[in-house]
């Protein structure tokens, strides 16, 4: 009787003493907040961290990094120019109900070496396996189309990246990637997802949460222009009519 | 140096700005027009989105139309009735080119209709504007005389409800001059250019007004119509960067002081080749873009 009590806390308990035999991350990033101010032209942003192993032991086959830097989902629709009668106009278009703004993955290791289709495709590691969530209906070649558009579009002005040696490992404990922004990033709450990735398997997953916002003037003025409509043009026009009539009255005795 | 855009939300070379606002400032200065006609296309062409690039040009218009109009009022040659007047039809066009443009941004087809209006009204002005410098620098034979022709437009004077203009020495109806405003309004709102290189024309051909005040009466409704699209822009379209308008204004404000200087030094004639060049190169680049093969075949547009 005591013998089948006792195997059944050890059922019980299992699953933690399973977990404190995994190894575990412990992520970091250099800024947790990222201020657009007048002079911002995009910046780099480091992802560091350890990773914990079990008794301190590093195993004699280290695992493997992914870091992943995602930024908020927008909605989208997009156009596909054709040529019309001579001219090159909008003619088709398609809506992703959740394309993020921003997407970076770096890694020590090309995504495909690390692991299979499957996980890659469960965890969105790599830029084609993002869930866009295409508006239903679309025939499937369509729907392929125009996200090879989508993220053609977004890889060349820098906001979905890969960099599959963006991870560097030292001594198989410590990790650091560095990811760069463009200035033209959407401001938002960024994630930063940190895979612990061992023989194809995902054992370990940490995020840390980024702001990336407007700050000071960049930032007042932002707002001024959604919120107080009215004031903002009239500041608008203030600031014209004002430079116009100081460069007149600077110049009136050239004249 | 570059400076951050916030509601365009990317960086500029500001210096660029500055001097992309004083190059078309002196133009402005040497010929009494606003000069949107070539900030938008210019801005379009940096990578600045048309709706940011149309709407900002517009606050840019406004300043580089104070310094002329203050000139023209001290001397008397500034219609204010009929610049009022056609700056209530600017006003409502300008409105009304707010609708278009909501409609035409909804059904993804703004930029195209802003490049080929572009097109067929710098191609247009171009043409005519080298023609006429051709002819009086002598390089083309000019036509034999024409009658000359008739003070008031048989179209215009058959309006009802006639009104004195005491200044231009008018009997018409203000409806003429509603109407030209209006559709200066719209293209203000819909191009970012205040139009003054339309309403000159109209006002000396459609509605008889003496030369003496048509450039003066003509920046004073540009200076309101542009100052009222601005408004409209801001509080519909939202798309008023004010940090790049005023980079272009100062530029611009000081370009136009000097360009009025030039004025004095340059053959006016020379001048106006240099003008239609300019414009016919402006419009040429546009039709290209039209239908050469974009660099971009997809474009993203936030819900």
């Amino acid at each position: 009787m005591k013998r089948r009590i006792a195997c059944c806390a050890l059922a019980a308990l299992a699953p933690f003493l399973i977990a404190a035999d995994k190894p575990m991350l412990v992520p970091d990033v250099s800024a947790r907040q990222v201020q657009i101010r007048y002079s911002f032209q995009g910046g780099q942003l480091l992802l560091f961290g350890a990773i914990a192993y079990p008794d301190g032991r590093t195993p004699t086959r280290p695992a493997d990094i992914a870091v992943v830097l995602r930024g908020p989902v927008q909605p989208i629709l997009l156009r596909e120019k054709e040529k019309i009668a001579g001219i090159w106009m909008n003619a088709d278009s398609s809506r992703f109900r959740s394309a993020p703004s921003f997407y970076a993955v770096a890694s020590s290791k090309p995504i495909r070496d690390l692991v299979d289709e499957r996980t890659a495709s469960i965890y969105e590691l790599g830029i084609h396996n993002l869930q866009l969530s295409p508006g239903g209906g679309a025939l499937p070649e369509r729907e392929r189309h125009f996200e090879a558009g989508l993220l053609d579009l977004r890889s060349r002005a820098g906001l979905f990246s890969e960099n599959p040696h963006g991870v560097e490992i030292s001594s198989g404990i410590l990790y650091r990637a560095f990811i760069s922004i463009p200035s033209q990033v959407p401001v938002g709450t960024y994630t930063a997802e940190t895979f612990l990735i061992d023989r194809g398997h995902v054992v370990a997953v940490a995020t840390r949460d980024i702001q990336i916002d407007k700050s000071g003037f960049e930032r007042y003025v932002y707002l001024a222009s959604r919120r107080d409509r009215f004031a903002y043009g009239l500041a608008c026009i203030a600031l014209s009519l004002g430079l116009g009539w100081a460069a007149a009255m600077a110049f009136r005795r050239r004249f | 140096m570059h400076i951050y855009l916030p509601i365009a939300g990317q960086s500029v070379n500001a210096l660029f700005m500055v001097l992309l606002g004083f190059g078309v400032g002196v133009l402005s200065g040497m010929f009494g027009i606003g000069g949107g006609f070539l900030t938008t296309p210019l801005l379009i062409f940096y990578g600045i989105p048309p709706t940011v690039a149309v709407a900002s040009a517009t606050t840019q218009i406004t300043g580089a139309s104070v310094s002329g109009a203050m000139v023209h009022m001290r001397k008397g040659g500034l219609d204010l009735k009929m610049a009022a007047v056609m700056t209530v039809g600017g006003f409502f066009g300008s409105v009304v080119g707010a609708v278009v443009f909501r409609m035409l941004q909804a059904s993804g087809q703004i930029d195209v209709v802003i490049s080929s209006l572009y097109v067929l009204i710098l191609g247009w002005i171009g043409f005519v504007m080298l023609k006429d410098a051709l002819i009086t620098l002598g390089v083309i034979g000019r036509k034999a005389a024409r009658a000359p022709p008739p003070r008031h437009n048989r179209w215009v004077a058959s309006l009802p409800l006639r009104w004195r203009f005491y200044s231009s020495g008018l009997y018409l109806s203000p409806v003429a001059p509603l109407a030209i405003g209006f559709g200066a309004g719209i293209l203000t709102v819909l191009l970012g250019i205040g139009g003054g290189f339309i309403i000159v024309p109209a006002m000396i051909y459609l509605l008889g007004m003496p030369a003496r005040v048509v450039i003066g009466t003509s920046l004073a409704m540009v200076l309101s119509v542009s100052a009222a699209t601005t408004m409209v822009h801001a509080v519909t379209t939202r798309a008023v960067d004010i940090v790049l308008a005023g980079l272009l204004l100062v530029g611009g404000v000081i370009g136009a002081q000097y360009g009025a200087l030039l004025t004095l030094r340059i053959k006016p004639d020379l001048l106006r080749l240099a003008l239609a060049l300019i414009i016919l190169g402006v419009g040429f680049r546009m039709l290209l873009g039209l239908a050469w093969r974009p660099d971009e075949i997809f474009s993203i547009e936030y819900l």
